[in-house]
């Protein structure tokens, strides 16, 4: 028995360094105590709705802890516990929007969605009568996006292998500053450029190619600097290594540097694509809207999804309103698909840094 | 960190780099031979021919170089582009382009001016900033400091989520599903605090407002902020925190003496980087806003208009001088949104780690 005891002077000299603390159980009972006030002023008809009621709980939570606190532990605990309740509500802020978009897109969507949907125009369709469906759209779409990104990668990537591998001074230092700026450019001014740029001055037509440049110029600074991001991670030892063997440094490049930063590059062009293809504001400066099929992207109006909905938005009927949230969530899906699978495939094949 | 400068490709001088001995052991420094003392056909080539840089080397990095430039020209040329095309209009109009509220270019004497349209854009990135700073701040410091490590990278991954959905959703979102919602609590902040000018609402109508564009946008800027901000908190040395815990710091006195100090330059840019959105942000606004030209205070009333909104708009019924009226406010968009991306750019510049390009 040569345990050792605390005495009841270890005990006070404890507490008392450590301060007085609130029980374990104290948010949980603060929590049920607001829940239960927040039930009672509903009950007698004060608040209405579940909004209000989980406002004026949190609320009530957040008031009561810090009140507790500040009588138990003091100034600076309640603080620390407000803020702390602050930080986690703005958390369930940004979760509420996001949860609301996708469950409100995924419902009223899947109202319209179906075979046909994917399967038929809107030609002959009345705006005010169901039926009719994205094939123009998706068409306009996949095709518009499939050239802005032909066009964007070669480009793109070019300027990042200018900026981490041949770029010193002053000139690379401003590239990689207005790609930076270029990031923040609206997307109707992108719109506005190609229209002045092209259709203005050399009288091009407004076509889905023309909506292709304005999405290229979105594209590029993403694609940019995510590429450029995966090449300074590519380890120098593998381009000294080439050097020695006497390869030419456009050939390391090509052979070396890009292969080992692949993954990471397309990662970063499906983020770009999924960032643009739900691009309207330049679409709809740059193309005309049609009810029809064109499989031609140089030339005559040419549908697309983002355009799509906003004119079955615009009519405002509403079947035509319904089909604008059918085009929502082909068009969700189609970026959260991207999204989704750039992320797996970036942390799938993360490039071994060592 | 690059590799700014490789191995020189010099043939010539590689045969005179294998005369001296790797390794020279101490005590016989005094017999290495002098260069000069080399004989002379060491000097020679020894047979290794060609030239220092390549050929394709040059093509190659002249290429790559071209691709940069290239940047910096299309920069330049959406403002050259946009203000030659933007002066005949300007030169057109009867009255003072940046005071005028109303906007009738195609009409004789063109008549038309900016001042509610930036009044619109100024005002809904005011609201949007005012609600998405503090909350987008809370999600990464949550994030960041708050979460388990193994549950943070998910939320991010989340967060950013909601940055790829697209704004035509956020537009349909907030007309079909956010604004009937929000009736009530609009109507129920007029109702307390319609004494204060800004939320009084003559017409007790509480659709189309400015402040219901401005909690779109807040919510579409929210993943901007959160991600730059985040990465910005992430950089803040261990060593800082951990002193601050060590003085018996509470987590809120950590965060507020250690992390927001040496966060504020990252901070602010993440603030101007989603101001720059907010302004150009486009459909969405559009959706909404119930295109008014007028300036009106009351931001719980239908109205207002922004560049953005209005030339989305007004296209497709512009006449020529009614497009080059547009490119003209698209012109003085470009403009604010450049001078808030480089004056945040040139604060973070300074910590070339976070760059926000990613988000």
């Amino acid at each position: 028995m040569t345990t050792p005891v605390l005495t009841t002077a270890d005990v006070s000299l404890a507490s008392e360094l450590r301060g007085r603390r609130l029980p374990r159980w104290a948010p949980a009972a603060v929590a049920a105590a607001s829940l239960a006030v927040a039930g009672v002023l509903l009950g007698i008809g004060v608040i209405d709705g579940l909004v209000a009621f989980a406002v004026i709980s949190a609320l009530g939570f957040a008031l009561g802890q810090s009140v507790y606190s500040f009588v138990v532990e003091g100034r600076r605990h309640a603080v620390d516990r407000l803020m702390t309740t602050a930080i986690y509500a703005a958390f369930v802020f940004a979760l509420a929007p996001l949860v609301a978009i996708l469950t409100t897109v995924l419902v009223r969507g899947l109202q319209v969605v179906n075979a046909e949907f994917f399967g038929s125009t809107m030609r002959n369709v009345s705006p005010i009568r169901p039926g009719g469906g994205i094939e123009h759209a998706l068409v306009g779409t996949i095709e518009q996006v499939l050239a802005a990104t032909l066009i964007a990668v070669p480009v793109g990537v070019l300027v990042a292998v200018y900026l981490v591998e041949y770029g010193t001074g002053r000139l690379s230092r401003a590239v990689s500053f207005f790609v930076d700026v270029m990031t923040g450019v609206p997307s109707i001014v992108a719109g506005l450029f190609i229209y002045t740029g092209l259709v203005l001055t050399f009288g091009m037509q407004r076509s889905g190619f023309a909506a292709s440049l304005a999405l290229l110029i979105l594209m590029l600074p993403v694609v940019v600097r995510t590429t450029e991001e995966m090449l300074k991670l590519v380890p120098n030892d593998l381009r000294e290594a080439s050097y020695a063997l006497g390869i030419p440094k456009w050939v390391t490049i090509l052979k070396i540097v890009i292969p080992t930063a692949l993954s990471g590059i397309i990662t970063g062009v499906m983020l770009a694509v999924a960032r643009v293809a739900g691009e309207t504001a330049p679409l709809l400066l740059t193309t005309f809207l049609t009810q029809s099929m064109n499989w031609n992207l140089f030339n005559g109006p040419q549908a697309s999804l983002p355009t799509f909905v906003w004119d079955q938005i615009s009519s405002g009927t509403p079947a035509s309103v319904d089909r604008a949230w059918g085009g929502a969530l082909v068009l969700i899906l189609f970026v959260a698909v991207l999204y989704i699978a750039a992320r797996l495939l970036a942390r799938a094949y993360a490039p071994k840094t060592r | 960190m690059t590799l700014r400068d490789p191995m020189p490709h010099d043939p010539l001088s590689a045969p005179e780099r294998f005369l001296r001995p790797a390794r020279i052991p101490e005590g016989e420094l005094d017999s290495i031979v002098a260069p000069d003392t080399v004989p002379a056909e060491f000097h020679e080539p020894l047979g290794i021919e060609g030239q220092a840089v390549r050929r394709g080397d040059r093509v190659f990095a002249a290429i790559s170089k071209g691709a940069g430039i290239f940047i910096l020209v299309l920069t330049g040329a959406i403002g050259l582009f946009l203000a030659w095309k933007a002066i005949p209009a300007l030169q057109s109009n009867s009255v003072n382009f940046f005071t005028t509220t109303e906007w009738l270019p195609d009409s004789t004497p063109p008549v038309f001016g900016i001042a509610a349209l930036a009044f619109g854009t100024v005002m809904t990135s005011i609201i949007a900033m005012g609600l998405a700073f503090p909350i987008g701040t809370g999600i990464a410091l949550f994030i960041a400091f708050y979460s388990n490590r193994r549950l943070s990278s998910a939320l991010a991954f989340v967060v950013d989520l909601l940055a790829a959905v697209p704004s035509i959703i956020f537009g349909l979102w907030g007309l079909q599903f956010l604004m009937p919602r929000l009736e009530g609590p609009i109507s129920w902040l007029s109702h307390w605090f319609g004494w204060i000018p800004l939320f009084s609402n003559p017409q007790n109508i509480y659709t189309r407002s400015i402040l219901i564009a401005g909690i779109v946008l807040a919510i579409m800027i929210l993943p901007t902020i959160s991600a730059v901000s985040r990465e910005v908190f992430l950089q803040v040395p261990q060593g800082h925190r951990e002193a601050a815990l060590a003085l018996g710091a509470t987590k809120w006195e950590v965060v507020r003496t250690a992390v927001l100090p040496f966060s504020k330059p990252g901070m602010i840019s993440a603030a101007m980087l989603g101001l720059g959105r907010a302004l150009g942000e486009t459909i969405a606004v559009a959706l909404i806003l119930s295109a008014v030209f007028e300036i009106n205070w009351n931001i719980t009333a239908p109205g207002g208009n922004t560049f953005a909104a209005n030339i989305a708009l007004k296209w497709n019924e512009a006449g020529s001088n009614g497009l080059s009226a547009l490119i003209a406010s698209g012109l003085v968009l470009f403009v604010i949104t450049l001078a808030v991306n480089m004056v945040a750019r040139l604060i973070v510049a300074r910590r070339r780690e976070f760059s926000g390009a990613n988000s």
